[in-house]
C-alpha cells in the first residue's frame, strides 16, 4: 500500500516540474512571438561569410 | 524627330521591373550589374547589399526591397542622443550594452526578417537584433559606447528601414504590454484540473468504499483541496476582482454570479471533506475555471501590430528643426514655444500655432480639416498645427506651445474622457440577469421545501449549494466569449480589425451610418484625369509631364500620373515660376509654357458650369491646347455599399470638411441631398453625431480616416477608421477597416448581428444541460461524477458549436 502513496507524490512531483517548466519559458519570454520563430528556422544561416571584424561577429542566436 | 518616336514607342512595349522593388520602372531605368533598377533609392540600397555581402536578401522572397525614405536629411534622428530622450527608448542599459525595441512599420515579409536580423554583419557594434513579425518591431541589442541611437537610426533608414518613433513612445507610454500572467493561470488550472480529475477517477466508479482504502481517500481529498487553493485564490482571482468591483458599482456583471458559484462550490467541497460525507467538488472548480480562462484569452488576443488609441500625439514628430543665431538644431516637439523659429521642409507636419515667416507656403490640411486642395498661404499669415507643407522649406515663428494649439483643443471635449464601454450591457450581461435571478429562486424554493416540508436539513444545504455549481453562468460566458473571439478572427482575414469583443456587440445595435468624404469614400493618391482638346504629340506630353513634376500640388502629381507611359525629359527649365491658386509656367527651350487655370492661361472661363471637377489649362506659347479634368476617384463600389446599407434599413449621412464640389454627384447615391453636409469643422462633426444620439435616440456609426474625424469617431457608438496602409497613422477608433475593404461594410454589420443570434442559441443549448443538472440538484442527487461529467460536455458542444456556427456565418455573409 506505501507503494501508491510513493508513486502518487513522484508522478505528482514530476507534474510539477512539468508546470514549473512551462511558467519558465513563458518568463523567458518564449510565448510573446509565436509566429516568427517559425519563418526564423526556414532562413538558412550563412556559413560562407566574409567577416569584417571576426573577434567581435557573433551568433544572434546566442545571445 | 521620327528616331525619337521611334525609340519611345519601343520603350512602351516592354516593361522593366526593378530589380529591387519589384515596381514596374516608370520614370526612369537605373542600370547596374546586369540588373535593372527604378530609381536612385533603390539602386543604393542594392549597392548596400552587396557590399555587405548581403544579396542573399533577393532569393528569400524575390524583389521585396523597400527605397529608402525620401524625407530622410543628415541630422534627422540627432535627437535621440538627447539624454531624456534616449532614457525613455532604451529598454535596458548597463552602460556598456544598451536595448531599444523599435516599431518598423516596413516590415512586410521574410527577406525583411532575414535583412534585420543580419545587422550584426553590417556594423559590429551591434550584438545581435531579433525581430517579432507580428508587432512590426525589432529588438537590437547594441553596444552603447561605439554607436548612437541616432546612428542606428540612419543606417536601418538606409536600407528602407526607417524607425517610427512617436510621442507617446518619448512620453514613456508603451502600447498595451502582452500579458504573460493570464498564460500563467492557465497553466496553472489546467495542471490541476488534469491531476484532480485524475485523482477523483475511483470515486467515479465507485472504487474504494472498502475501508481498507480509508487513508487513500482521506490523502486523495487532501491532495484535491490542496490543488485546488491555487486555482481558487489565484486563478480565478480576475473573477472575484471583477464581481468586487461591480458590486461596489451597485450593479451585477456577469462575473458576480460567477463568483458566488465559484464560492458555494469551494466551500461545499470543503464541508464535504472536512465531515466525510462526500468527495467534493474540486474537479469542477478547476474545470469550469480552466475553460473559462481559455475562452477570456482567446477573446482578447487581438492584433499586436495595429493600434487603436493613436492620438494626436502619435501623429506628431517627436523632434523639430529650430533656428537659433543662424544655427539649425533639432529639439524635442515638448520644448517648443514661442517665440522660437522652426524650419519645416516638404512633407512635414507643422507642429504647433505659428506665424509664417517665408513669403509662401502650400499647406496640406487634408488630414486634419478634411480639405483636399492645399491653402497658399502668405508671409504674416497665421498657419495652425497639423497641416503639412507641400513644396519648399518654410520658416515660422511658433505662437503657440504644442499642447495648447487649435488642433489639440479638440482632445479637451469631454467625450474623450467618457468610456465608451459598458460591461453591463452586453447580451451576456443581460441575459445572465434574467438566468441568475430565476437559478436563485429555484434554489431557495428547494432549499425551504427539503428544509421545511421534507424536514431533511442536510439534504436541503446540499440541494442548495449544488443548485447553485449548476447555475454558474460558465456557459453563457463561453458562449459570448468564443463566438467573439472567432468573429475577431474572421474579420481579421478580411482586413476588418475591430478593437474587441464589445465592438462586436455594439456594431450589431448600429442603425444609422455617417460617413466622411476625403480620404474614406474617395482614394486619397487616385484621380480620374480626361485631356479634353487637340490631341498632344509625345514632345508636348513630355514638356507638360517635366513642368508638372517640379510641382508638388496634387493636381501636378495627378497629371504626371495620367502621363505614365511618357518619361519626363532632364533638361533643365527656365523661369519656372508657380503661382499657389494660379498655376506654373516655364520656359520650354524658348517656348513659353503655362499650366493652370482658365485666367492664368487667358482662356475664357465658358466651362465653369461643371463645378465638379478642377480643370488644369494648357497653353504653348499662348496658344491652348486644352485642359484636363480631374475628378477625385471615389471608392468603385461606394453606389452599392451605400444602397445595399439602405436596404438593410441603415439611415446614411455624409458629413465632409471640404467644399461642396461633388454634391451632384454624391446626392443620387445618398439618396437625397439634405444628408450630405460640406465644410464641417470637427467640432461640428462631433455635435452633429452628438445630436443624433441625444435628440434622435439612434446608435450611430462614423466612418472616417483623419484627424478631423477624431471627435466624431470617438462620439459615435462605434468609430471606424479607413486606412489604405495599416502601418500608417489612423486616429483613435473602436475598428480598423482597410480601404480596399470598405465595401464588405454592410456584410459586416449583418455578421456581428449573426453574433448575437448565435450567443443566444448557443446559451439555448447551454440551458438544455442546465435543466438536466438542475433536476439532479434539486432532488439532492448531483454527484461529483455528474458534475464532472457535465460540465466539460457542455463547454465541448458551446465551443464546437459557436465555432461553426460562426464560421457559417461568415461564409454565408461575406462573399467575395
Amino acid at each position: 500500500m506505501t507503494a501508491f502513496y510513493v508513486m502518487i507524490i513522484a508522478s505528482l512531483l514530476i507534474a510539477f516540474g512539468f508546470l514549473g517548466a512551462f511558467m519558465w519559458s513563458v518568463k523567458r519570454g518564449h510565448y510573446d512571438d509565436d509566429y516568427t520563430p517559425a519563418i526564423r528556422i526556414l532562413l538558412d544561416e550563412n556559413e560562407t561569410l566574409t567577416p569584417k571584424t571576426s573577434d567581435q561577429k557573433r551568433d544572434p542566436k546566442t545571445l | 524627330m521620327n528616331a525619337e518616336k521611334l525609340t519611345i514607342e519601343n520603350e512602351v512595349h516592354t516593361t522593366h521591373t526593378c530589380f529591387h522593388c519589384g515596381d514596374e520602372c516608370l520614370d526612369e531605368i537605373i542600370m547596374q550589374d546586369d540588373h535593372e533598377f527604378c530609381c536612385d533609392g533603390c539602386s543604393v540600397v542594392y549597392d548596400l547589399l552587396k557590399e555587405n555581402d548581403l544579396c542573399r536578401y533577393y532569393s528569400i522572397d524575390g524583389a521585396q526591397g523597400i527605397s529608402p525614405d525620401k524625407t530622410y536629411f543628415k541630422g534627422k534622428y540627432d535627437y535621440l542622443d538627447l539624454p531624456e530622450i534616449s532614457e525613455k527608448m532604451l529598454e535596458f542599459t548597463d552602460g556598456r550594452l544598451a536595448r531599444v525595441n523599435w516599431l518598423i512599420p516596413k516590415i512586410h515579409c521574410s527577406s525583411c526578417i532575414w535583412l534585420l536580423e543580419q545587422l550584426y554583419r553590417i556594423n559590429p557594434a551591434v550584438r545581435s537584433s531579433v525581430v517579432n513579425f507580428p508587432e512590426k518591431k525589432v529588438r537590437i541589442t547594441f553596444e552603447a559606447g561605439q554607436i548612437k541611437l541616432s546612428e542606428l537610426a540612419e543606417l536601418l533608414t538606409r536600407f528602407g528601414y526607417e524607425p517610427y518613433v512617436s510621442l507617446n513612445d518619448v512620453e514613456g507610454k508603451q502600447i498595451r504590454k502582452w500579458n504573460r500572467t493570464r498564460l500563467y493561470k492557465i497553466g496553472i488550472a489546467g495542471f490541476a484540473f488534469g491531476n484532480i480529475m485524475m485523482l477523483s477517477f475511483p470515486e467515479y466508479f465507485n472504487l474504494g468504499r472498502s475501508s481498507s482504502d480509508e487513508n487513500l481517500r482521506t490523502m486523495f481529498a487532501i491532495l484535491n483541496f490542496a490543488l485546488s487553493l491555487p486555482v481558487f485564490f489565484y486563478c480565478a482571482s480576475d473573477f472575484f476582482k471583477s464581481a468586487w468591483s461591480a458590486l461596489r458599482g451597485k450593479y451585477l456583471n456577469i462575473d458576480a454570479p460567477i463568483a458566488l458559484a465559484l464560492l458555494c462550490v469551494f466551500l461545499t467541497s470543503i464541508y464535504q471533506i472536512v465531515s466525510e460525507t462526500g468527495p467534493g467538488y474540486f474537479d469542477s472548480l478547476a474545470g469550469a475555471v480552466f475553460f473559462m480562462l481559455i475562452g477570456r484569452y482567446f477573446q482578447d488576443k487581438t492584433y499586436a501590430g495595429i493600434s487603436f488609441d493613436r492620438d494626436y500625439k502619435s501623429y506628431f514628430p517627436v523632434a523639430v528643426s529650430v533656428i537659433k543665431n543662424s544655427v539649425e538644431s533639432r529639439i524635442p516637439i515638448t520644448d517648443l514655444g514661442p517665440p522660437d523659429r522652426i524650419i519645416v521642409r516638404n512633407e512635414e507636419l507643422i507642429p504647433a500655432d505659428s506665424v509664417l515667416l517665408s513669403s509662401r507656403a502650400m499647406i496640406d490640411y487634408s488630414f486634419v480639416s478634411g480639405e483636399s486642395e492645399p491653402v497658399e498661404r502668405k508671409i504674416g499669415d497665421t498657419i495652425y498645427a497639423g497641416g503639412k507643407q507641400t513644396g519648399p522649406s518654410i520658416e515660422l515663428e511658433v505662437l503657440r506651445k504644442v499642447s495648447q494649439s487649435y488642433l489639440t483643443q479638440l482632445w479637451n471635449h469631454d467625450t474623450f474622457s467618457k468610456e465608451k464601454e459598458d460591461q453591463s450591457q452586453t447580451l451576456a450581461a443581460r441575459i445572465n440577469k434574467y438566468f441568475s435571478v430565476i437559478v436563485l429562486i429555484i434554489a431557495a424554493i428547494t432549499f425551504l421545501v427539503w428544509f421545511i416540508i421534507l424536514k431533511n436539513p442536510e439534504t436541503a444545504f446540499r440541494a442548495f449549494t449544488t443548485c447553485l455549481l449548476v447555475a454558474c453562468p460558465c456557459a453563457l460566458v463561453l458562449s459570448s466569449t468564443f463566438t467573439n473571439g472567432n468573429l475577431l478572427g474572421l474579420f481579421g482575414k478580411h482586413r476588418f480589425y475591430p478593437k474587441n469583443a464589445d465592438t462586436i456587440e455594439r456594431l450589431a445595435h448600429i442603425d444609422t451610418v455617417v460617413f466622411d468624404k476625403t480620404g474614406t469614400i474617395t482614394q486619397a493618391n487616385e484621380a480620374d484625369v480626361e485631356f479634353i482638346g487637340k490631341e498632344l504629340s509625345i514632345q508636348e506630353q513630355v514638356m507638360i509631364k517635366t513642368i508638372a513634376m517640379q510641382s508638388s500640388h496634387p493636381l501636378s502629381r495627378m497629371i504626371v500620373k495620367k502621363l505614365t507611359g511618357i518619361s519626363a525629359s532632364r533638361r533643365s527649365l527656365g523661369h519656372y515660376v508657380e503661382a499657389g491658386g494660379a498655376g506654373i509656367k516655364a520656359l520650354w527651350g524658348q517656348k513659353k509654357v503655362r499650366l493652370g487655370s482658365a485666367s492664368w492661361v487667358g482662356a475664357s472661363a465658358q466651362e465653369n458650369a461643371q463645378i465638379d471637377a478642377s480643370h488644369v489649362y494648357i497653353s504653348i506659347e499662348s496658344v491652348i491646347c486644352g485642359y484636363f479634368t480631374i475628378k477625385s476617384k471615389y471608392r468603385p463600389e461606394l453606389a452599392e455599399t451605400i444602397s445595399s446599407l439602405q436596404n438593410s434599413g441603415y439611415q446614411t449621412y455624409l458629413l465632409s470638411g471640404d467644399k461642396p464640389t461633388d454634391k451632384a454627384l454624391l446626392a443620387p447615391i445618398f439618396g437625397q441631398d439634405y444628408n450630405l453636409f460640406f465644410e464641417q469643422k470637427p467640432e461640428e462633426k462631433l455635435l452633429f453625431i452628438e445630436n443624433l444620439q441625444n435628440k434622435l435616440g439612434r446608435n450611430v456609426l462614423m466612418v472616417g480616416d483623419g484627424l478631423n474625424d477624431a471627435g466624431a469617431l470617438r462620439q459615435s457608438d462605434v468609430g471606424i477608421a479607413v486606412s489604405d496602409d495599416i502601418n500608417n497613422f489612423s486616429p483613435s477608433c473602436d475598428a480598423i477597416v482597410e480601404g480596399s475593404q470598405l465595401a464588405l461594410l454592410p456584410a459586416y454589420m449583418k455578421l456581428a448581428k449573426s453574433g448575437q443570434r448565435i450567443i443566444k442559441v448557443s446559451f439555448g443549448i447551454s440551458l438544455f444541460y442546465n435543466i438536466a443538472g438542475l433536476t439532479f440538484a434539486v432532488s439532492g442527487n448531483l454527484s461529483p461524477v455528474i458534475a464532472a461529467i457535465l460540465m466539460p460536455v457542455s463547454s465541448i458542444t458551446i465551443v464546437a458549436f459557436t465555432t461553426l456556427a460562426s464560421n457559417l456565418a461568415a461564409q454565408k455573409w461575406i462573399k467575395h
